[in-house]
């Protein structure tokens, strides 16, 4: 009961410090509005006010504050006209619209779902190599490193063209780049989980005279299952990002990466804050789902 | 004692040396080893930390290979026996996989010596009678006491009926009283299916309560320094400790490991 009064109250100071937000970033587009109103401002002159600082606007002219919440166009939306828009777009349009923020969330997980399916398949077999292999170890982990050094905004675009060029576009060139951000934290937990046997228990197996493979189903694979989800966790997060990602450079036609480059262009903040808030909801809904598998696998197998 | 049936001796080092080169320079771990272990024998070794009691153990188990000399484990070269699965080995931890039940660790080195389902079920569950832990199966490591895993890991070894059991510092991490039952429950499973025990142990009472020969060894260079052959009837009652023959046994393993051994150092 303590700890839910505790979050309640983090979230309530998070809303309160939006709210208290809006007014200084909105405060100039508010009194330009208002004047075209026939409202009287203070100061008068447009050009004093492009230069006067946003807290002594706000200390000028209180009656304005109210309307920092209520801009059709804010640079920065009120908490609540976010909670609207995603009602609007979500709960209130048909799921099959253009609109609908759902349609474009399903764009983008069955994008992320796709990526996530690669990324750790290819991230479980080459972890799988690099355990058993010194020279994969030595030849592969390098690069795997390196590929996450290089910015994915930069990369992206450039997948997307060659894909394109050899015949391949649509939901693939999105799944890729999901894949290439997802496959490296399945690849370091996966390699750190096949080795987390201690040498004990390789030494027994020795002892039975057991194959590598044996080795490997019987003793490798199940004690890496808790390294397993954690990277998992990370992974569809990744995954995510990287469909959004994968969205922006080709021009926008559907899914959130779309809808945020949609807003930009159109100076729709509103548009923009609530495709971010539903990207995170994915987000979070994806590992909490993770999270409950894992509970059930390790519960299974006597190991939480 | 020495067993003079016309059979082979089970164990059999001459002129054992094992050198580990480390990075400060090499280690003699072993140096002319010498032992026989004839069949149904209760070999303890005894000795500081670094005397290679561990190290000789493991090379008969062909978890390390010596660097000279000759070792033979029922004929053979220790890793021709560790192919034909000729010992069961348990370490000092129990080492039970967490993600398997009781029974399922147990049926662990029979799946992968591939015993049918059947046998397996079998040898489970007259291992399990052999250690004391019938009821225990379904269980999972963790519900189980410390002393009880490693009871179920004697269980393990002894599976699949190897003649040889090794083991290395089984009860070291359990409390004394818990160490006095396993160790009587010990000699009863001796009793019972007559194998050949190598036991390695940092404590004089068990090393002489258990064995009937008594290897002391000592460290820098790892040698052996003394082989007593045990004076104590094969039947042990716990209160055995309490006689003289028993104190005088310990006395010498005492004075065999003080000779080879300075506490200054």
């Amino acid at each position: 009961m303590k700890s839910v009064l505790a979050v309640l109250t983090v979230v309530a100071a998070l809303v309160a410090l939006w709210y208290a937000a809006c007014v200084p970033m909105n405060i100039k587009g508010v009194l330009t509005e208002a004047e075209r109103a026939g409202a009287e401002v203070e100061p008068a002159s447009p050009r004093e006010r492009r230069e006067a600082s946003a807290f002594g606007l706000v200390a000028k002219n209180g009656f304005a504050i109210p309307a920092t919440w209520a801009q059709e166009r804010p640079r920065l939306p009120a908490p609540h006209q976010v909670v609207i828009e995603l009602w609007d777009t979500t709960v209130a349009q048909n799921i099959t619209s253009k609109r609908s923020l759902v349609y474009h969330g399903w764009v983008t997980l069955s994008a992320t779902l796709m990526g996530f399916v690669i990324g750790t398949g290819l991230g479980i077999l080459l972890a799988v190599g690099i355990v058993h292999s010194r020279v994969m170890d030595m030849s592969v982990m390098p690069w795997a490193i390196v590929s996450q050094t290089i910015p994915i905004i930069a990369l992206a675009p450039m997948i997307i063209v060659v894909l394109y060029s050899i015949g391949i576009q649509g939901i693939i060139p999105k799944a890729v780049i999901s894949a290439y951000l997802s496959f490296f934290p399945v690849v370091v937990g996966m390699v750190k989980g096949l080795r987390s046997p201690d040498a004990m228990q390789l030494d027994l197996l020795r002892t039975y005279n057991a194959s590598q493979s044996q080795g490997f189903w019987k003793l490798r694979l199940p004690a890496s299952m808790p390294y397993l989800f954690a990277s998992l966790k990370i992974g569809i997060a990744a995954s995510l990002v990287g469909a959004i990602v994968g969205e922006l450079p080709t021009g926008a036609v559907a899914g959130l990466g779309a809808r945020l480059l949609a807003g930009s262009y159109y100076g729709q903040t509103v548009q923009i804050w609530s495709a971010l808030f539903a990207a995170a909801i994915l987000a979070a809904s994806l590992v909490a789902l993770l999270g409950l598998m894992e509970r059930k696998v390790l519960k299974r197998m006597g190991m939480a | 004692m020495t067993n003079e049936s016309n059979s082979q001796p089970v164990i059999e080092a001459r002129q054992l040396d094992l050198t580990f080169e480390t990075n400060d320079g090499p280690v003699h771990a072993l140096k002319d080893v010498d032992l026989t272990v004839e069949k149904g024998d209760f070999v303890s070794f005894i000795g500081p930390s670094g005397c290679g009691k561990t190290t000789f153990l493991r090379c008969i188990a062909a978890l390390e290979a010596p660097t000279g000399g000759t070792l033979s484990v029922n004929g053979m070269t220790p890793d021709e026996a560790r192919r034909q699965r000729a010992y069961g080995y348990v370490f000092q931890a129990a080492g039970l996989y967490p993600w398997r039940t009781i029974a399922k660790n147990i049926k662990l080195p029979l799946e992968i010596m591939g015993y049918s389902r059947e046998k397996q079920q079998e040898r489970v569950k007259s291992v399990l009678e052999l250690v004391d832990l019938e009821g225990f199966g379904e269980k999972f490591p963790w519900q189980l006491s410390g002393g009880m895993q490693q009871r179920a890991s004697i269980a393990r070894a002894l599976a699949f009926d190897a003649d040889i059991l090794l083991m290395d510092e089984p009860f070291g991490a359990l409390d004394e009283i818990v160490r006095d039952h396993l160790n009587e429950q010990l000699l009863a499973l001796w009793a019972r299916t007559g194998k050949t025990i190598g036991f390695v142990t940092h404590s004089i009472p068990e090393a002489v309560y258990l064995s009937t020969r008594i290897v002391v060894m000592s460290p820098r260079p790892g040698r052996i320094t003394d082989v007593i052959e045990s004076p104590l009837p094969s039947e042990r009652p716990l209160d055995i400790r309490d006689s003289p023959e028993f104190i005088e046994v310990a006395h010498r393993v005492r004075e065999g490991l003080r000779a080879g051994h300075s506490y200054d150092e």
